[in-house]
């Protein structure tokens, strides 16, 4: 059977099967924690495309998560468009982002990429402050409909489209990995010069990796007022995101679609399951210390680990 | 005079003002970024760190905050050489600087500002100095010694980095490893040991430019964030390694950005910080005051 | 003998800052011929190199490729063009084995549906199929090499400059690189052999141009421009 195909039955199958867990279990804080993982699998698998395999560090996955919140707001304050527009719109508006970014620093050293990203995350917070339509520093609020048809309840809706934009992201990932523009985009991280040299179209495929990873970032952040019901830019731009889509890939094993779901999966839960035990910062200090001992010690992640000893 | 004449004028005269901060701010990356090749992203952050101490130390001892981070410098010399060890051990002798050193500096920056929202907690901390709130004045200008005492002070430590860099054996060392490692090693130098008190040199001057911060305005953990971008912009805009090409876009940056500030409002100047890091990336990135390549 | 131009390049110089590293290069590169390119260092060699394959995208001059104007063209343009490089230090893609550094090429030149066999051949040309699926880091010196020249070759270059692909290599790894590339300059490709080991160039080339301080200073038969005074002057004497 064709790899492709049974990557994605098996993805689907185990779809099914966790919504029917999260049925049988019955409890509403099930679907919230299980949203907040895979909202991390999105955010990991969108950082991966670009850091993973081109070897380009984005450090304004907050700043493109926000993007995508906030459009998935305007959309519904302008056309009172609903959740899976908001999601497309927020995929349009964060990859041109990503794109514009892209274009500006990207003919230069990666780490220009690097710091404009950095920035980016500071300005954009800026201009949502200032910018009283989406309210501001105060916040707007999304009145979610307590329940939707066919689904037991919105919390279980949003758990659902959560895992399909998160079975999608770990499948876009796995072809790009797969695919000829994977395959350039690791040539470009080993040896630019090289690759650029024996033909590799080396700007446009950062452009596209640029895009595409800014996108899905975007994708992340789209549900996340009808998650909360709220949202502020605090919140929204939390340096919370930008460290775990940082630290979710390198620890699970940079450079390989599974790596950034293992990370993900493993990282927000331990984050989840701590939330109730620790204070909120000493769990993101937790998240800190162990990207710099993976980066320093496990090169490689978790995967990378196993297979150096398998 | 006209009242918006003034208002410019006077918005020149803080920015330069302001200039000087950001001048002590940048000249320390100026050093590891221009100098040495190493990004160091937590570089606004240990600032900060630096800027915190200062406050308990000055509030303990009772002693002004210059004079504090003056004597808080070499511990952060110290710090530098540390995190300068760690990075070259695990990652430049590896040659993984690149991502994983990246992401290791972004590691860092994010364990010292957490660090600090949970030892000093998130509220914003002062320290004001005896002559805080007096204010020296010319004709129509207004010097308030808040910010021109620690833009005198950044330009006396940058003046003394730049005579250390240009006069002293090791300083000359220190700008010639960013050229030729191999030269260094040809002369019985260690580049390794000159990059490591180049380091700390740099992180020394980071928290010296805290001291100067806490004097200009309250700092909170997060305060680091938005001079990212200013520190990078000016670096950047400076041409890198030149110490005299970053002191010029600091005070121009300060002068832009205060002069927005007053006819549009403070909260838009870190766009125009980073709006000015990606004109300067795309259409200049050797910068403004360095030489075309 | 074709009377058909390859390589055109005229009035080629570029400056850095004051510096004039290259001036007023004249080159022209029948297809199929064999081109030594000698000079001390900093004579240009490389800089020239640089024009050529694109790595300074601005300079004085102009360039042709088989008739196209290299001008403002990137490297893998060029590439796609029929040019094709080697580095002074190999510079494979090291997370990648052998075989998938050869696929590389072939993946963006249209070959993606047979990348494999194709590699596989280009990688049994320079007698590295045994070694396919190693990585960069387990060959030796002259294996790099080779890598290099069958990464080359996969583009099914028109012109191959191979810049200082011997330097560090024993006498007998030295002959097996010039066998290489005379089987590869027999299909068809053009060669600019650049190279400080004098018994490569003078076994190779069939005509030889020296380079001094940025300037052609003779081009010809290798034996008549060895034997000019000013060549062996600036160059053979200070050897």
């Amino acid at each position: 059977m064709n790899t492709h195909l049974r990557f994605w039955l098996g993805a689907a199958a185990l779809g099914l099967l966790l919504v029917a867990a999260l049925r049988l279990l019955g409890n509403d804080y099930a679907y919230f924690a299980g949203y907040f993982v895979l909202q991390y699998v999105v955010l990991a698998s969108a950082w991966n495309i670009l850091g993973g395999y081109a070897g380009y560090v984005n450090f304004g996955a907050a700043g493109f998560m926000a993007a995508g919140a906030y459009s998935a707001i305007v959309l519904r304050q302008a056309l009172g468009l609903d959740l899976i527009p908001g999601i497309i719109f927020a995929a349009l508006v964060a990859g041109l982002l990503g794109l514009g970014t892209g274009y500006l620093t990207l003919r230069l050293k990666g780490v220009y990429f690097s710091i404009a990203t950095l920035c980016l995350s500071v300005v954009l917070q800026t201009l949502v402050v200032n910018w009283d339509y989406v309210g501001g520093s105060r916040g707007a609020y999304i009145i979610r409909p307590r329940e939707i048809a066919p689904f037991v309840s919105y919390g279980e809706y949003l758990f659902i489209v959560m895992l399909v934009l998160a079975i999608g992201a770990a499948g876009i990932g796995r072809t790009v990995e797969m695919s000829r523009l994977g395959r350039g985009l690791q040539a470009i991280r080993d040896n630019e010069r090289a690759a650029e040299a024996v033909g590799v179209p080396t700007l446009r495929l950062k452009l596209i990796a640029t895009t595409l990873c800014g996108a899905l970032m975007g994708v992340a952040g789209a549900p996340l007022p009808y998650y909360s019901g709220y949202l502020n830019p605090e919140a929204a731009f939390s340096l919370a995101y930008a460290v775990n889509a940082i630290a979710m890939p390198l620890i699970g094993g940079a450079g390989t679609w599974a790596g950034p779901v293992i990370g993900a999966v493993l990282l927000a839960s331990l984050q989840q399951a701590a939330t109730v035990t620790i204070s909120s910062a000493l769990n993101l200090w937790i998240v800190g210390w162990m990207l710099v001992i993976f980066v320093a010690l496990f090169p490689k992640g978790i995967l990378g680990w196993f297979r150096r000893k398998a | 005079m006209d009242p918006d004449l003034v208002l410019l004028l006077n918005g020149i005269v803080s920015g330069l003002l302001l200039g000087g901060l950001y001048a002590a701010a940048a000249s320390g990356l100026a050093v590891a970024f221009g100098m040495l090749d190493i990004v160091n992203i937590a570089h606004p952050a240990l600032m900060v760190t630096g800027a915190f101490t200062v406050v308990a130390l000055g509030t303990w001892l009772g002693l002004d905050p210059l004079l504090v981070a003056v004597l808080q410098a070499p511990l952060y010399y110290l710090l530098g050489v540390g995190i300068y060890s760690a990075y070259h051990h695990f990652f430049e002798k590896r040659g993984e600087e690149a991502l994983q050193g990246l992401a290791f500096f972004f590691g860092v920056m994010f364990i010292i500002e957490v660090g600090l929202v949970m030892v000093f907690g998130p509220e914003q901390r002062f320290l004001d100095p005896s002559y805080a709130y007096t204010t020296w004045r010319l004709g129509e200008i207004d010097l308030p010694l808040r910010m021109l005492v620690p833009g005198l002070f950044a330009m006396g430590c940058i003046g003394l980095l730049f005579l250390y860099l240009h006069r002293s054996f090791t300083g000359l060392a220190i700008a010639a490893v960013a050229q030729d490692a191999e030269a260094l090693r040809l002369m019985a130098v260690n580049p390794v040991k000159i990059k490591r008190l180049a380091f700390g040199i740099s992180i020394a001057l980071a928290s010296m430019a805290g001291g100067a911060l806490v004097v200009v305005q309250p700092v909170e953990p997060s305060s680091g964030q938005v001079f990212i971008g200013r520190v990078f912009a000016i670096c950047i805009m400076g041409g890198m390694a030149s110490l005299p090409g970053c002191i010029m876009a600091a005070l121009l940056f300060g002068v832009v950005e205060n002069v927005t500030a007053t006819f549009f409002g403070p909260s838009w100047s870190p766009a125009v910080a980073f709006g000015w890091l990606l004109l300067v990336l795309a259409f200049r990135p050797q910068g403004l005051f360095g030489k075309a390549a | 003998m074709s009377t058909e131009v390859l390589l055109h390049a005229r009035g080629v110089g570029k400056k850095f800052g004051g510096f004039v590293a290259l001036a007023e290069v004249d080159i022209q590169l029948r297809p199929g011929e064999r081109l030594g390119l000698i000079g001390p260092n900093g004579s240009g060699k490389s800089t020239f190199v640089n024009c050529i394959s694109g790595d300074f995208a601005q300079h004085e001059g102009e360039v042709t490729l088989g008739g196209h104007q290299l001008g403002g063209l990137k490297p893998h343009r060029r590439a796609r063009l029929g040019l094709a490089r080697t580095f002074q230090l190999p510079q494979p893609f090291n997370s990648l084995s052998v075989l998938e550094n050869v696929r590389v090429p072939l993946l963006f030149a249209g070959h993606a549906a047979e990348a494999t066999e194709r590699a596989m051949a280009c990688l049994e040309q320079v007698e590295m199929a045994g070694k396919a699926h190693k990585l960069p880091k387990e060959l030796t010196q002259v294996e790099q090499r080779r890598l290099e020249l069958a990464r080359a070759i996969a583009l099914d270059p028109r012109l191959l400059i191979a810049d200082e692909a011997m330097a560090g290599l024993s006498n007998a790894e030295v002959d097996q690189i010039i066998e290489l590339l005379f089987k590869l300059n027999q299909a068809g490709t053009a060669v600019i052999m650049i190279e400080h080991i004098m018994r490569a160039v003078t076994a190779f080339s069939e005509r030889l141009v020296v380079f001094v301080a940025g300037r052609k200073i003779a081009d010809g038969l290798p034996r008549e421009v060895l034997a000019l005074p000013e060549v062996e002057g600036a160059y053979l004497g200070k050897q």
